[in-house]
């Protein structure tokens, strides 16, 4: 009876109600349609247990695509609710969990596995690889990662969602001031997620340094692998910071220590220090990627080479620097001094410096180039102008003496979705219209990809741009609702109608997946784009080992120079290629690692060591395993190269 | 090319729409504290916007100029690996730009951490602003007298304000007089401000603090001095004294109307001062002193 006390949702309305049966029917419709189909042994040999960096860069993307819906779905709740002044559609509880949950799931949820969908996907291509550094522990990240993100989901039916904003500020945090588990819910998936990425993070710095095809030399890899590698270091330096704040928050939580309490000597502001040293490199480990990405995309569709390559680098490697030192612009009016204040200004307006290197750099890509506009290329034409505007707000909040006006305002609310969206969700629509036929064989139908831009891209501006003025009025973030005397009321009702234009053209995304499944031609070739980088010199679909020889590179544009100065890039015969095996043990251990987060969640301190038991002895077992991969032999490489050759062949 | 002009004239729109309302409160300050950052973010807006201007015109001018649909067949564009004249341009502006800035952010961001200009001379008017879930208690040490979730401050006099909090983090903000500062359980911040227009003000809490975070406001009243001394001369006359009872039933979580004490919190339940953790070069003798009788009466109170 204590237990189903526990679990029970201490805020329930009839929306969860609602989730949690479509959950129960989703769960039961997946579990009658495989054993229908007789898929259950497909799905365990080629998806659970696979160790291929595709399929685990698709799985990713599904992830990050259930996810973005998942968060844009409270986006709109917190929209609707704020149209009006004095609505009651949400109660102040219920508005307090969505717009937690919101930013987590958007942030470490969604954002953070569509870079790893695409980096999973093209990295290895990109470098002429034939898969990352270790398979198996990338497929080890993946599902980490799953757990993670699935152990979160579903906090809002069992035992209540985290309530204390998505940087959840100790004591408000602490069991004090959140007394449903929500809190634990929030500190445990970010952590076994977050294991993941660090896991990730180690695997492509070691693949991207080690497992480049031959004479490519750091400064001849292309924009994206070279975002994805200081991506990576960053991710390396900053995971370790929320590891350890999640841990200590957990044990204030769990184990009543007073770290960050109110008596007994805690220090509340050392969680907002943690958080943030973290927080801040996090939004370029969001950022930086997309910038790869545009690289590409601009490139490509521009038919021209990426003007000040060398500065591009170095505008990356500068700001991967500085996104270290900036931390404490999160927290400009926590009373640290003047001294402070301006130092941590000016390092935070700094960074605008090799941002605006990268803009004007890809503006000057664009001139004198041929420059068509494909969906990709849309976004990213896009994105200049809306990141601009984010860009100049950003160096605006980076002024400590007027962030003491902005801060915690809806102006700071519209500054990072100016940034953040044309920056991470831009881009990987952009990114994933771009490199879907390489994924799936078929292209995405044009026309209602850029209906769906449109809407998208508008919608955004209405929703986001009225935000700047309410700030400025005095609207602060995360209100729930707001008297009538305010005056914010038309503005919010013009936010929550951008809204519903952001939905439609979400909406239009999902239709043209499903409409070019069964439309699209599927006869589109190697490089439907006419594009520049290794990735477009395989087969379509990618076959398991990638390239069946390994590619030889000599400039930033390999396929380029292939295809108009006739430069070879596959030399050599064919040789039996060395693969891994598939293992179900990432699966598994993840699995136990959830059911791990679980316990500790409600405190169940049985099966919490059990399963930690568990943990170490998968781990154990992996160390004592003999397993030595296996080799594709000479005969089957060709018998599928048997068409591709054709290409090779011309170019030899 | 649409999107531009779409987006353009929905940002025209809007201020034209907003022009015709009440002025933003941010930018509408009637005290020099908030006035400086209200210069400082016209002075950020206008350089912005050259800057906006100028990424927004290149981008329009090369999207138009070289789109493929309007180019020859076999215009095949060329190899530019860069131009060292063109990268030091774009490399100098912006860091010219930022220079600037930081100049104007340091010097208005040591104003606004210091008494209002042209009131150094004077003694400023301490009020402790306390916060508990989800209200504001402001105590007048000198006056001996205190409030809840209303304040009252003469005009023309500078005022310090020294924050704390009884619950979560909280952020003391009242837009048209300056900027916001964090309210922490374990340190006191101090926040200049000085109104010099007579008026009603809106006052909250900036920072999620919970539940209540969306109610919790105060309002403020700024009024000629001699008004002030009059409304402290009345309430010291006639409202009731705050106990310490009193006051720890006003502590519990919920929202309360506005009250009016004699006598203040301090005395029996100090402001957690003497053990800073962050730099608070502002407390003067006068804050040591209050210190040192706060520790020696304190010894409950943690």
């Amino acid at each position: 009876m204590d237990y189903f006390d526990r679990f029970a949702i201490p805020h329930p309305s009839p929306a969860i109600y609602a989730s949690m049966v479509a959950i129960g029917l989703t769960m039961i419709a997946i579990v009658i349609g495989l054993t229908y189909f007789k898929k259950w042994g497909y799905l365990w040999d080629e998806w659970l247990t696979t160790v291929d960096h595709k399929r685990i860069g698709i799985m990713y993307l599904i992830s990050a695509l259930l996810m973005l819906f998942r968060g844009g779905v409270d986006a709109l709740m917190m929209r609707a609710q704020t149209a009006v002044p004095d609505n009651t559609l949400l109660d102040a509880q219920h508005y307090n969990e969505v717009f937690t949950t919101h930013g987590v799931v958007m942030i470490i949820f969604m954002a953070m596995p569509f870079i790893y969908a695409l980096m999973n996907f093209v990295v290895p291509l990109q470098i002429g690889a034939r898969d990352v550094a270790f398979p198996r522990l990338n497929a080890l990240s993946f599902w980490l990662f799953f757990m993670g993100a699935m152990l979160f989901n579903i906090s809002f039916v069992i035992g209540g969602s985290p309530d204390a904003g998505w940087t959840s500020y100790f004591p408000l945090a602490g069991n004090d001031f959140s007394q449903s588990v929500g809190t634990n819910y929030y500190m445990l998936s970010i952590q076994i997620a977050g294991i993941g990425t660090l896991i990730s993070g180690i695997n492509f710095i070691v693949t991207i340094f080690k497992m480049r095809a031959p004479n490519m030399k750091l400064m001849k890899m292309p924009m994206f692998t070279w975002t994805a590698l200081i991506t990576n270091a960053i991710v390396v330096f900053a995971f370790p910071v929320l590891t350890i704040a999640l841990l200590l928050g957990t044990m204030d939580r769990l184990f009543g220590t007073h770290i960050f309490s109110m008596t007994n000597g805690g220090m509340d502001m050392l969680w907002a220090n943690l958080f943030w040293v973290w927080g801040h490199p996090e939004v370029y480990i969001l950022i930086l990627p997309a910038f790869g990405i545009y690289s590409e995309v601009i490139s490509t569709f521009s038919r021209r080479n990426l003007y000040g390559y060398t500065s591009m680098v170095a505008s990356i490697v500068i700001i991967s620097f500085f996104s270290f030192l900036v931390w404490m612009h999160h927290f400009f009016t926590m009373g640290q001094g003047p001294l402070s204040n301006s130092i941590f200004s000016i390092t935070t307006m700094a960074i605008a410096i090799p941002t605006g290197i990268k803009i004007f750099n890809w503006l000057l890509t664009m001139r004198k180039g041929k420059i068509r506009f494909t969906v990709p290329m849309l976004y990213s034409v896009g994105f200049i102008p809306i990141f601009t505007i984010g860009g100049v707000t950003g160096v605006m909040l980076g002024m400590a003496s007027a962030d003491y006006q902005y801060h915690n305002t809806m102006f700071l609310v519209a500054h990072f979705h100016y940034t953040i969206i044309p920056g991470v969700v831009f881009a990987m629509l952009a990114g994933l219209t771009y490199w879907w036929p390489k994924m799936f064989g078929f292209m995405l139908n044009e026309r209602i990809g850029k209906w769906a831009f449109w809407f998208v891209a508008i919608g955004f501006n209405v929703t986001f741009f009225p935000m700047f003025f309410t700030g400025l009025d005095g609207q602060a973030r995360r209100m729930y609702t707001y008297s009538e005397a305010t005056g914010f009321g038309p503005l919010n009702m013009l936010s929550f109608v951008g809204a519903i234009g952001l939905a439609i053209g979400f909406a239009l995304i999902v239709y043209n997946v499903y409409y070019s499944v069964r439309h699209s031609s599927r006869d589109i070739g190697s490089d439907p784009w006419d594009a520049r980088t290794l990735e477009w010199a395989t087969q379509t679909p990618v076959q398991s080992y990638n390239f069946a020889r390994t590619p030889q590179v000599d400039s930033i544009e390999a396929l380029w120079d292939l295809k108009r100065k006739g430069k070879p890039i596959f030399k050599g015969d064919i040789e039996k290629i060395h693969m891994p095996n598939n293992s179900g043990m990432p699966f598994i251990m993840s699995c136990i690692f959830f059911v791990w987060g679980f316990s500790l969640v409600f405190s169940m301190w049985i099966p919490a060591i059990i399963t930690t038991i568990a943990i170490f002895a998968c781990m154990a077992y992996r160390s004592f395993e003999k397993d030595d991969g296996h080799y594709i032999s000479v005969e089957d490489i060709k018998a599928t190269e048997k068409d591709w050759e054709v290409l090779a062949d011309e170019n030899r | 090319m649409i999107k531009k002009w779409s987006f353009l004239s929905l940002v025209f729109a809007l201020l034209s729409v907003l022009a015709g309302c009440e002025p933003l409160m941010v930018l509408d300050p009637k005290g020099p504290q908030a006035e400086t950052t209200a210069n400082v973010i016209w002075i950020s807006i206008a350089t912005m916007a050259i800057v906006v201007f100028a990424v927004f015109g290149l981008m329009a001018y090369v999207v138009f100029k070289y789109r493929a649909s309007k180019q020859s067949e076999d215009y095949e564009p060329p190899h530019i690996e860069g131009n060292p004249i063109v990268e030091t341009i774009i490399v100098a502006i912006p860091v010219i730009i930022i220079i600037f800035l930081s100049i104007v952010t340091v010097k208005s961001t040591y104003e606004v951490e210091a008494t209002p200009k042209g009131y150094e001379d004077q003694k400023p008017l301490v009020v402790y602003a306390s916060s508990s879930d989800w209200k504001w208690h402001f105590s007048y040490p000198e006056e001996d007298i205190e409030t809840v979730n209303y304040l009252y401050i003469p005009t023309d006099r500078a005022l310090e304000f020294r924050l704390y909090s009884y619950g979560p983090i909280t952020s003391f903000w009242i837009p048209q007089l300056g900027g916001q500062k964090y309210a922490m359980s374990d340190m006191i911040t101090t926040l200049h401000l000085a109104a010099e227009v007579p008026g009603e003000y809106m006052g909250r809490n900036a920072n999620f603090s919970g539940k209540g975070f969306a109610e919790n406001i105060f309002h403020v009243e700024a009024m000629p001095p001699e008004e002030f001394d009059k409304w402290v001369e009345d309430v010291k006359a006639n409202a009731e004294p705050l106990t310490e009872e009193k006051f720890e039933e006003l502590l519990e979580p919920g929202h309360l109307g506005q009250l009016t004490f004699s006598g203040t919190h301090l005395g029996f339940l100090p402001p957690p001062e003497g053990h800073h953790h962050g730099s608070n070069e502002h407390d003067s003798e006068h804050d040591s002193e209050h210190a040192h009788k706060d520790e020696d009466t304190n010894h409950s109170g943690h």
